[in-house]
């Protein structure tokens, strides 16, 4: 199994986070990892986006030009990532702000309405949780025990309490995603 | 008296410190640099420290002051001494460690090092020979060559407009709260080396005390340079460098 | 340490390059580290500050004013015997390129890491690799050599850490790791080296008998200095240094190799750029290509021998770098003009993608 993973947004929507769940579920599942960020000034306020790769061998590049999966959070990621899914492969949207939408028929696109939802529940800090929810219904890429076990190995201590609101997120997400094309 | 009476250890009257070997010195007559280097050895000694000691050699005329002083020496690039010390003292925090360094070394290219140094409030002792000018590279202006005065560089005598005010790095080094003891000295008279030696004793005892940084300046001849014989030299620093750069403590806390 | 026999079991750890390397370091025993901050390598100090390790290993940890300081700072240091090490990126070490000089000459210890972003001058903080030149051409002044190591993964940036340090001791001379942004900046696992406790202060007197530790009573001073004004003298340290130099090129090379066996065509990359190559070579062979690739891990010792070995047994070489090509001048003359070596190349802080390599791969030397 291998699994090519971009994710991309603004600055602040949790991107970087998401990947790191992401590829701390990989690492207790025994999976080989990879997590490339795009670094420095981009992290500040504009479009930040972080590739990931799952994969049961070693990963040679950790830098790809098409993707199995593009998670897409903002205008100018979809405008960037959807020419770069592979056919067959799967695009995932936040509708929130878009005045375009992915066109597309070879690949398999999803709609998930995180940001309204958190907005609307009071949950902004789970957003990015939601959407990895979503992404795990549609791609079971790792099992969601392995998401938590990830968590409570990446957060401090202090963080744990927030694990089972998480859960919940995760939950949310798969209730909320659906398919668009 | 009969050179057996002479050489009698009962009638002994000066020894040259055991830290000092007897390498001939690379100074011209007259130097600074030769009486310095025995008071810093004679407190060394004093201070049974001579296992305990590493100093630091700069680049101009003391690069050599290794050859001299039998205590364990590293030589920094130009400027760089006080970036050296720092990791020295930290690694080894019971131990002895000052730099050497003239005024091009500590107050030019090495600016930058010297006031972090200092400002960190490093526990080591920085002896500063300020004697106005680049006496290894043959009498250029440094940062403390006094206004009107010439050097192969100002062969017209330093201009303010062209060349900047001479720096007044002590007094600057004195306002660091890094620093603990900043004081200026002259190695003239035989009354100015007893108070030299003093000074370099307190730093030392400042650095194994951790109070942070010492700073001692020695405002210094250099007749080469000055193309001045040494006791004019002696006269035209009483009369032009004093001035400029006064004895004393700048700070002593 | 009382502490470090709790991490003896080999644990996976998720991390970026430049944590990996913090970790290492206060692992392997390092006594001090001395940098300045730069971006894509910052986090190696921010790490090592949150680490705190002069709490548990007594290492030294110490933001300096600025490169110049660092690299002198661990002149110091490694004249004193001590493990001692330094981090920045691209133009930082320029900074720093007298002071290595001094290293050098000065035969200390020491490591310096690169984790390399796209110049000329400012430049930008992206990944590159133009570097090259200054890290195995020289650098500073004079003759001298760095044992350059070029890591290519999360967990060769830990292992390198570990290994700079034995190389450096091995042959008193400074070691750099030449790693690049996407490799200080990207997660992978990592299992990190056990802990080694630091050298005592008897040891440091027994292993480097030239430390300035003080002088004692059954010795002359120890003098570290890179200064002799006799010529002849000074030939003589340089040969000394050459001799060196050719101990560690008959010694020390080392270099990776994937799909080569069969191999009509190969692919030379390092760092980053050998993993991207790596997938263009499964692409390839995909297609039906017999492509390898031969990835030098140090690049000085560089492996001329082995790049030499092929060059009688394929049809063509592609060397790919995030330069303007500055290792296939090695790799032609590894080759000595016997097969075809071309190059592509991207600039500025762009990482090649697999699909750019293959084309250039096939376009290049393929269809020649």
């Amino acid at each position: 199994m291998k699994e090519e993973i971009i994710i991309a947004g603004f600055g602040g929507q949790g991107v970087l986070s998401m990947g790191k769940i992401l590829a701390y579920s990989g690492l207790m599942q025994g999976q080989e990892v990879s997590w490339m960020p795009s670094y420095g000034p981009e992290q500040r306020g504009g479009t930040a986006n972080v590739t990931v790769i799952l994969s049961d061998e070693r990963i040679s590049s950790p830098v790809l030009n098409t993707y199995d999966t593009a998670i897409v959070l903002n205008q100018p990621s979809l405008e960037r990532f959807e020419s770069k899914v592979k056919p067959g492969g799967t695009l995932i949207f936040d509708g929130n702000g878009f005045h375009k939408f992915p066109t597309r028929t070879d690949i398999n696109i999803y709609r998930i309405d995180a940001t309204e939802y958190a907005f609307a529940n009071n949950a902004a800090k789970t957003m990015n949780m939601i959407i990895l929810g979503g992404l795990l219904k549609v791609r079971p890429i790792v099992q969601v025990a392995n998401v938590l076990k990830g968590l409570k190995k990446s957060l401090p201590d202090r963080h744990h309490h927030l694990i089972p609101m998480n859960e919940k997120a995760i939950q949310t997400g798969m209730e909320l995603i659906q398919k668009v094309n | 008296m009969t050179t057996n009476e002479i050489i009698d250890p009962a009638n002994l009257v000066y020894t040259k410190t055991k830290v000092m070997n007897d390498t001939p010195m690379h100074y011209c007559p007259g130097c600074s640099h030769g009486v310095v280097h025995k008071l810093i050895a004679e407190v060394i000694e004093e201070m049974d420290f001579q296992e305990k000691t590493i100093g630091i050699a700069p680049v101009g005329c003391a690069v050599f002051a290794y050859k001299y002083l039998d205590i364990d020496w590293q030589q920094a690039a130009h400027g760089r001494a006080p970036a050296l010390a720092t990791a020295i003292k930290r690694l080894l925090p019971d131990r002895l460690v000052f730099t050497y360094q003239g005024d091009g070394d500590l107050a030019a290219i090495g600016t930058a090092e010297t006031i972090h140094a200092a400002n960190r409030g490093e526990n080591i002792t920085i002896i500063f020979i300020n004697n106005g000018i680049y006496g290894m590279t043959g009498g250029q202006m440094a940062p403390t060559t006094l206004e009107g005065m010439k050097s192969a560089t100002t062969p017209n005598g330093r201009n303010i407009a062209l060349n900047g005010y001479p720096l007044n790095i002590t007094k600057l080094l004195a306002e660091l709260p890094g620093t603990c003891y900043v004081t200026r000295h002259s190695v003239h008279t035989v009354a100015n080396v007893r108070k030299a030696k003093k000074a370099i004793r307190k730093a030392f005892e400042n650095s194994m005390e951790g109070k942070g940084t010492s700073v001692v300046e020695i405002v210094s001849t250099c007749n080469s340079g000055w193309k001045l014989s040494p006791v004019a030299s002696n006269d035209w620093m009483v009369e032009n460098m004093f001035p400029a750069y006064p004895l004393g403590d700048l700070k002593n806390e | 340490m009382n502490d470090s026999k709790k991490h003896t079991v080999k644990e996976v750890r998720l991390m970026k390059g430049n944590e990996a390397i913090a970790h290492a370091a206060v692992r392997c025993g390092c006594d001090g580290y001395f940098g300045y901050p730069i971006t894509p390598q910052s986090e190696i100090m921010e790490t090592l500050m949150e680490l705190e390790p002069w709490n548990t290993t007594g290492m030294v940890v110490l933001q300096a004013e600025s490169e110049t300081a660092s690299i002198n700072m661990v002149y110091g240091a490694a004249g004193c015997g001590k493990k001692s090490m330094t981090s920045s990126s691209s133009p930082g070490i320029s900074l720093m390129q007298e002071g290595i000089s001094y290293i050098a000459c000065a035969e200390l210890p020491c490591v310096i890491v690169n984790v390399m972003r796209g110049g000329p001058g400012l430049g930008t903080i992206q990944p590159s690799q133009a570097d090259y030149y200054q890290s195995v051409k020289g650098g500073g002044h004079g003759d001298y050599k760095l044992i350059t190591l070029a890591p290519a993964s999360v967990q060769e940036m830990a292992d390198y850490t570990v290994l700079a340090f034995e190389l450096a001791f091995k042959y008193s001379t400074p070691s750099l790791i030449l790693a690049d942004g996407v490799i200080g900046q990207m997660m992978e696992k990592v299992i990190l080296p056990p802990f080694q406790p630091r050298m005592t202060e008897a040891e440091i007197r027994e292993k480097c008998p030239w430390a300035t530790l003080g002088k004692t009573a059954d010795r002359k001073p120890n003098i570290i200095t890179s200064l002799c004004l006799q010529a002849e003298q000074m030939e003589a340290i340089n040969l000394r240094l050459q001799k060196k130099y050719r101990d560690i090129e008959d010694n020390e090379v080392l270099f990776e190799e994937f799909s080569c066996e069969d191999a009509e065509y190969i692919i030379i990359a390092f760092g980053t750029t050998a993993r991207v190559c790596q997938k263009a070579v499964e692409m390839a062979r995909v297609e039906g290509i017999k492509a390898g690739l031969l990835r030098p891990i140090t690049l000085f010792p560089f492996p001329t021998t082995a790049i030499s070995n092929y060059a009688d047994r394929i049809k063509a070489m592609l060397t790919v770098e995030m330069s303007a090509g500055q290792m296939v001048d090695d790799v032609r003359l590894a080759v000595n003009g016997r097969i075809p070596v071309e190059f592509y190349g991207r600039l500025g802080g762009i990482v090649p993608s697999p699909d750019e390599v293959l084309k250039a791969l096939k376009d290049k030397i393929v269809i020649k």
